[in-house]
């Protein structure tokens, strides 16, 4: 695995009871670069997003993260490690209470001791950033699915993080916001020099912006390469998956009895 | 269901009972353990004093006048067939002061603020906001729950007091205004019969742990919600009818151990 690797998993498995979600990951995301990992819903790779975030212990394996094994961390030196960590979830998860500009403060806030003229400038900078300046006195109620997406995306990277992740950045956004969105992941991971992980099943878009790709399917990694390499595979899930076929190794009939023994037909 | 079944679900039950009563003691031994924050940063705390005790204003008011008012009538009746009119301010004050201003107002603000307290963190945690904010390195029990628990408990007693001093109006309104008992003996009879430490400090400790209870089910119900829309109305029923149930058998216990032989 590559030293300049910021997030290494080796070997990592996990089991919710006694079913397994992973079963011996090894990934490596290179400082600088944008990383997607892709697969069907429910294939583990928001189970992983959460690993790598600390969220989750491995039953087996491990996550590094900066040099440092997740799972060991004490919670100061979890908390500290998340200091330096950016995520923005599904749905934005905006805390509903509070203005766009005290979610996108509120780290600043918790962390710093930064004076409020200060915080007022690098929040405007944050959500200026974002296309979103204008709007810093809404309730996260009053804005679009896109636009509380954008603003996440602000207050993730409010403190300039090392490692950003995305968890289905893309879902539920109309045609614009997607590609807003889309470029705006792009675009900060290059201006904040960090690393991104993008967990996602939209293939179109997250191909348009990644420098890598890892496909999943129950707890494995079934295909990894580079955007181009992904479009030309010739494996026949990567194929069902980029193009959005209805049948193939992803079978479109939940497995069941056979047709006739449902119906009482004789064979 | 064989017998066999029923007791192993009756033992289901109990398992699962203690299970989040330990789960819950837990949760307030966090709270407390995660309570610097809300003293050092107390706007927090000032911030859900509005919502949880400004806000029950009105169904405190509204209510404790009412109340009042009734003992006034029930109250003037009985006494009246003793010939005892003159008593009625001792009467209502003291069983607003000892029993009815914490036990009704704990009820009201278990169903107003309670409720409201387990749907808002039931939903912060369905969206997501609880595990952001943990991602974000910031500890949720100290941001989010210790600056509601210590208002719930700054703000029950207050409304506890507002509670009975409505009441005591109430009372006065229909015993002497409507009625026409005496002012000068309901007020007299009133300031001789109600003792400062036996009745109106039990009174208040009284609504102390009714507001450490109350705020502590809400609180822990909705974190433990399961992050659906069934899950967090389940949690929100559930901060009623425990609640209510904790005030009244508390309320017996300390009633008990503080009014025994007096």
């Amino acid at each position: 695995m590559s030293s300049s690797a910021l997030v290494e998993i080796s070997d990592l498995h996990f089991a919710y009871d006694k079913r397994d979600v992973l079963k011996g990951i090894n990934m490596a995301f290179p400082k600088g670069k944008l990383i997607a990992i892709m697969g069907l819903s429910g294939c583990g790779k928001t189970t992983l997003l959460r690993h790598v975030g600390g969220v989750l212990k491995p039953t087996k394996g491990h996550v590094k993260v900066d040099g440092q094994v997740i799972h060991e961390l004490d919670q100061d030196g979890l908390y500290a490690m998340r200091r330096k960590m950016g995520m923005l979830f599904q749905f934005g998860a905006l805390f509903t209470d509070m203005s766009v500009y005290d979610n996108v403060a509120f780290q600043m806030r918790e962390h710093t001791d930064l004076p409020e003229e200060l915080i007022n400038d690098l929040v405007l900078m944050k959500l200026h950033a974002v296309g979103l300046r204008g709007t810093h006195d809404l309730m996260p109620s009053e804005l679009s699915g896109g636009m509380a997406r954008r603003v996440a995306l602000a207050r993730a990277v409010a403190l300039d993080p090392m490692l950003i992740m995305y968890d289905e950045p893309f879902a539920g956004l109309d045609p614009i916001s997607l590609t807003v969105v889309g470029e705006l992941i792009r675009r900060l991971n290059d201006a904040l020099g960090a690393t991104s992980v993008v967990v996602t099943h939209d293939v179109q878009e997250s191909l348009k912006i990644v420098d890598y790709v890892y496909f999943m399917a129950n707890g494995v990694i079934v295909a990894e390469g580079t955007p181009d390499e992904i479009r030309a595979s010739d494996r026949d899930f990567v194929h069902q998956f980029v193009h959005g076929e209805m049948d193939g190794p992803v079978p479109f009939h939940y497995p069941g009895k056979d047709f006739r023994q449902d119906l009482n037909l004789r064979a | 269901m064989s017998a066999t079944g029923a007791i192993r679900n009756i033992g289901h039950r109990v398992i699962n009972a203690v299970w989040r009563i330990g789960m819950a003691s837990r949760f307030f031994v966090l709270t407390l353990v995660y309570s610097s924050s809300s003293f050092r940063r107390f706007h927090l705390v000032v911030k859900e004093l509005f919502s949880t005790g400004v806000m029950s204003l009105i169904i405190i008011i509204v209510a404790g006048l009412f109340v009042g008012m009734v003992l006034g009538l029930q109250g003037y009746e009985t006494l009246k067939r003793y010939g005892s009119e003159s008593a009625l301010g001792s009467l209502v004050a003291l069983s607003l002061v000892r029993e009815l201003g914490p036990v009704v107002a704990a009820l009201l603000f278990a169903s107003r603020a309670g409720s409201a307290m387990t749907a808002e963190i039931g939903l912060m945690k369905a969206t997501e906001q609880i595990s952001a904010m943990e991602m974000m390195a910031v500890n949720p029990i100290a941001r989010i729950v210790a600056p509601r628990f210590w208002a719930g408990v700054i703000s029950m007693p207050l409304l506890a007091a507002l509670f009975s001093a409505v009441g005591v109006f109430g009372g006065y309104l229909v015993g002497v205004v409507q009625i026409g008992v005496d002012e000068g003996s309901f007020w007299s009879q009133m300031q001789a019969g109600v003792d400062f430490r036996d009745d109106i400090l039990n009174g208040v400790i009284k609504s102390f742990v009714f507001g450490i209870v109350v705020t502590v089910i809400a609180l822990f119900e909705g974190f433990d919600a399961p992050p659906t829309a069934e899950g967090v109305s389940g949690a929100t029923t559930r901060t009623v009818v425990t609640s209510s149930l904790a005030i009244l058998m508390l309320d017996f216990i300390l009633t008990a151990i503080m009014f025994r032989g007096n």
